[in-house]
């Protein structure tokens, strides 16, 4: 097997097993934790599939900026795994049941379609340069709206979190 | 190496992101599963960019554009999403889903 | 004219709108004068077709309106058909039936307003009716007008609706009259399906072809014969008769003295081809007539109601009618209608005058003496009562001997029964005359006080019917007197047709002789055997034993048909309600109306409000949605 491959194959396993912790353990902190990474296995295989600028972007938008988030949240409400909220039991395997029914199903969709190899060469697409490029001439529009989203994501935060007087 | 290999971990990705909705019961839990199914959706979107830029295509990096675009929603999303949670916290003293539940009959 | 004839029928049924939509707002004169009026114009009308209908080698006419039913080959026009019968009865309905009107504006002026404008609208609506059903050109008209004033009847009886045992007295006759209309009806399905018509002209000449004793044409006169049971009072649906008494007394006049019992007798002589061919079921007709007039003269012999004494009566002298029909004297009958129509008109008018002024006093036990303070009503009863009784020279005489002569010549067992009845007939009438008009005043002091002799819009028609009982009978003398039958030589068009099949009655003339004098004689003998017992009458108040008490209870026939009939009736519609009604039906409808409350609160846990199990149905959408796309 080539190099990529087993670099695949490791980056995967880990993703997998630590996607599983985030659903399986009681402790919130410990989910955040395993979220974060998988958050890097991801942009490891970002990385391997010539996307460095947006494997950057992902580490520090993710991990940075939105799992430590979600840490402050968890840390304000002080949970932690005693008062952890737990589902019954029978809903638990249901829910396993049925998340594994999609996997199969969608498995089995895909399976047979025929799809080209991936090149182990670099090409160029993933160069900050040349997204910028192609991000600031065919799709500025959507640059602007999505700046104007942040606008309002920012204000309707601040009005839902206001104490009311 | 075939592009199947990511379709598939994408795949596993999503749906145990989609057991960990259906199992947890807290909501912030809950609300990270969504974020570990929006991650999965990206890697195979940037899959398929490889996949076009290989055979050629010359728009090859607008699948690219597309998960930068995706991860800009998410941000947005997860600051009004945990701003809800706040507030219903403030007012429930819960998280729990369960408790949620004024839409009954 | 001829063309003009429907406006005899709709001139009663324009009445019958403006005193039925006008009822709150016209006075009680207008709705006088607009009732009687049309009835009047109709009559006007009838007397211009009649004359018309008299001329010599007058052809029947069929005046035909618009299509009534018209279904592939089976046509079924609203026309009218013109002759001599129709004609006859023309005169006979709207003369009677607009004295009685006239009656009737002083008879009902003690109703409200509104009530007395509902009484004019039914009596235009019943003359309607029984216009159509004379004039009608097939069975189906004839059934249309059938219907009609078997409804009227109940309207009219159960006038005064506030007293229960009135209502009862209108259900019962009309539902026995229902009985006899689904003869009637399944005698129009058989003529269909083996005629192919209801037309007369066509029925009876497609019978004739079919030759002497036909199953089918049998099957449709016996039918036809049920129907006729039912509409005239003949045994065993007589029953409503006397109970229809509890109507107001112009009603009883009209609907069940004068014309619609007799509608029965029209629809037989109209029959007269299908009767013909058909000797047993003719048979039948004369037996069921004659046990008809003696049963109902029998129980006649002791009701103290005086109402109920002429309601028997009628029901005894339709016997004679359809004893008459039976032995094919065709004439005879209708001649019998008519003179009936004027005598048991008078009579019953007159019944009306005698409780009018007894303030609404029916026993005759309670009576007596009244011809001092009630001489036109007196006299004009006399008459009335003469006449019935056959006496020599009123009309009476004539047409009940020309019946008994007919029976005669066809069987001589027949006629000693009839000729029993006709006696009974006269020692019952003249029971009733001189316990009610001769002897003491046996009533209260009030009602003394209150004697009076009636109106002048009653007393006018009781003399016009007394003189017409009189005269009635000249049409129709018999030939042994060496006048012409006038009236059978009018009739004999429409009773032509028949004369091939029927057996011919001859009678030498001395044999007529001898039935005449001894008819008559036997007559004044009964006359006066009745005077002697009631001449002087005093209500010992003892009750009647023996054969007495079967004959003042009716021969318990009423109590027979409850028994047998009516109670196994009320316990079967009892076991439907309970069992079918409440437990099947019920359950079953009720029923689905809590299955679908049930399904809805089980579709309503859907709704739990947990977000989770919202999520949890989403993905389950998903994968079927997925399983399908990958299957498909």
């Amino acid at each position: 097997m080539s190099t990529q491959q087993i670099i695949f194959l490791v980056l995967s396993a880990i993703a997998l097993v630590s996607a599983m912790g985030v659903i399986l353990s009681k402790n919130p902190v410990t989910s955040v934790l395993c979220l974060i990474l998988t958050f890097f296995t991801i942009a490891g295989h970002y990385v391997m599939l010539n996307a460095q600028f947006l494997a950057v972007v992902h580490i520090i938008v993710y991990a940075g900026a939105i799992m430590v988030l979600f840490l402050f949240v968890i840390m304000l409400m002080n949970l932690n795994a005693d008062i952890e909220p737990q589902k019954r039991n029978w809903l638990k395997y249901a829910g396993a049941i049925s998340g594994g029914t999609l996997l199969v199903i969608l498995v089995a969709a895909l399976r047979d379609a025929s799809m080209p190899t991936l090149q182990p060469g670099a090409t160029d697409i993933g160069l900050i340069g040349n997204l910028g490029k192609t991000l600031f001439n065919k799709y500025v529009v959507p640059f602007e709206v999505s700046s104007v989203l942040f606008l309002s994501a920012m204000v309707g935060a601040v009005v839902i979190g206001k104490k009311e007087d | 190496m075939p592009v199947q290999y990511y379709i598939f971990l994408s795949i596993a990705l999503f749906c145990i992101g989609v057991m960990g909705v259906l199992m947890r019961r807290n909501a912030i839990i809950i609300f990270m599963c969504i974020e570990l199914m929006l991650n999965a959706v990206n890697l195979l979107l940037v899959a398929f960019s490889k996949m076009w830029a290989d055979a050629g295509r010359v728009d090859a990096a607008a699948a690219q554009i597309f998960v930068f675009f995706i991860m800009v929603v998410a941000a947005a999303e997860v600051a009004v999403g945990l701003a809800i949670i706040v507030m219903v916290y403030r007012n429930t003293h819960s998280v729990d889903i369960n408790i949620l539940n004024r839409l009954k009959n | 004219m001829i063309n003009l004839v429907w406006l005899v029928p709709f001139l009663p049924l324009l009445g019958f709108l403006i005193n039925g939509l006008g009822r709150r707002y016209l006075s009680r004169s207008q709705v006088g004068i607009t009732g009687s009026g049309v009835i009047l114009a109709a009559f006007a009308v009838s007397v211009l077709i009649f004359l018309d209908v008299r001329q010599p080698g007058f052809q029947a006419q069929e005046v035909r309106l618009f299509d009534f039913i018209s279904a592939g080959t089976l046509q079924i026009p609203f026309a009218f058909r013109v002759d001599q019968l129709s004609a006859l009865f023309l005169l006979i309905i709207t003369g009677v039936g607009s004295l009685i009107h006239i009656y009737s504006t002083a008879y009902m002026h003690d109703e409200s307003r509104e009530g007395f404008a509902r009484y004019f609208a039914y009596l235009n609506l019943f003359v309607f009716s029984m216009l159509i059903l004379v004039l009608g050109a097939n069975y189906v008209m004839m059934f249309i007008g059938w219907e009609g004033v078997g409804l009227c009847s109940y309207l009219l009886i159960g006038f005064w609706f506030k007293n229960t045992a009135f209502n009862n007295a209108a259900k019962k006759a009309f539902v026995m009259n229902r009985i006899g209309d689904l003869g009637f009806l399944l005698g129009i399905f058989f003529m269909i399906m083996q005629f192919g018509s209801v037309s007369f002209p066509e029925v009876f000449e497609k019978a004739a072809t079919l030759g002497l004793n036909n199953g089918i044409v049998a099957a449709i006169a016996m039918l036809l014969f049920v129907g006729a049971m039912g509409k005239s009072a003949q045994i065993p649906l007589y029953t409503w008769l006397p109970d229809a008494m509890a109507g107001p007394t112009p009603v009883s006049a009209l609907i069940h003295a004068a014309t619609m019992v007799t509608a029965g007798i029209y629809m037989v002589a109209r029959s007269n081809v299908l009767y013909s061919l058909v000797p047993h079921i003719q048979a039948v007709v004369a037996i069921i007539g004659l046990a008809t007039a003696l049963l109902a003269a029998s129980i006649a012999l002791k009701q103290n109601d005086i109402k109920k004494v002429l309601a028997y009566s009628t029901v005894s002298q339709l016997g004679y009618m359809f004893l008459a029909l039976g032995v094919g004297a065709y004439t005879a009958a209708v001649f019998h209608v008519m003179t009936h129509a004027f005598f048991k008109a008078l009579l019953f008018l007159g019944s009306g005058s005698v409780i009018h002024a007894m303030g609404g006093e029916q026993d005759i036990r309670k009576m007596g003496g009244l011809k001092k303070y009630l001489p036109v009503t007196n006299w004009t009863f006399l008459v009335g009562c003469l006449a019935i009784a056959g006496i020599p020279g009123l009309s009476g005489f004539f047409s009940k001997d020309e019946i008994l002569a007919h029976t005669f010549a066809h069987s001589k067992a027949l006629y000693v029964l009839g000729l029993l009845g006709a006696l009974m007939t006269a020692f019952y009438m003249f029971r009733l005359y001189y316990i009610t008009f001769c002897g003491k005043f046996r009533g209260t002091h009030e009602q003394e006080h209150h004697l009076h002799e009636s109106p002048a819009a009653m007393t006018v028609p009781l003399v016009i019917l007394a003189i017409l009982s009189v005269v009635g009978g000249y049409i129709g003398l018999p030939e042994v007197l060496g006048a012409p039958h006038w009236l059978a030589e009018y009739l004999s068009p429409v009773f032509a047709p028949s004369a091939p099949f029927a057996e011919a009655h001859h009678l030498q003339h001395s044999t007529e002789w001898l039935l005449m004098g001894l008819s008559t004689v036997l007559v004044i003998l009964f006359i006066l055997l009745a005077r002697r017992q009631y001449g002087s009458y005093e209500d010992t108040g003892r009750g009647n034993t023996g054969l007495a008490k079967v004959l003042e209870n009716k021969w318990y026939v009423d109590e027979l048909y409850d028994a047998v009939i009516v109670k196994p009736l009320g316990m079967l519609s009892r076991f439907l309600q309970d069992a079918l009604e409440k437990g099947g039906i019920d359950r079953l409808v009720n029923g689905a109306g809590r299955a679908v409350q049930w399904g809805s609160q089980q579709a309503r846990r859907v709704q739990s409000g947990q977000v989770g199990f919202y999520i949890f149905a989403m993905v389950i959408g998903m994968i079927v949605l997925f399983v399908i796309g990958l299957l498909l």
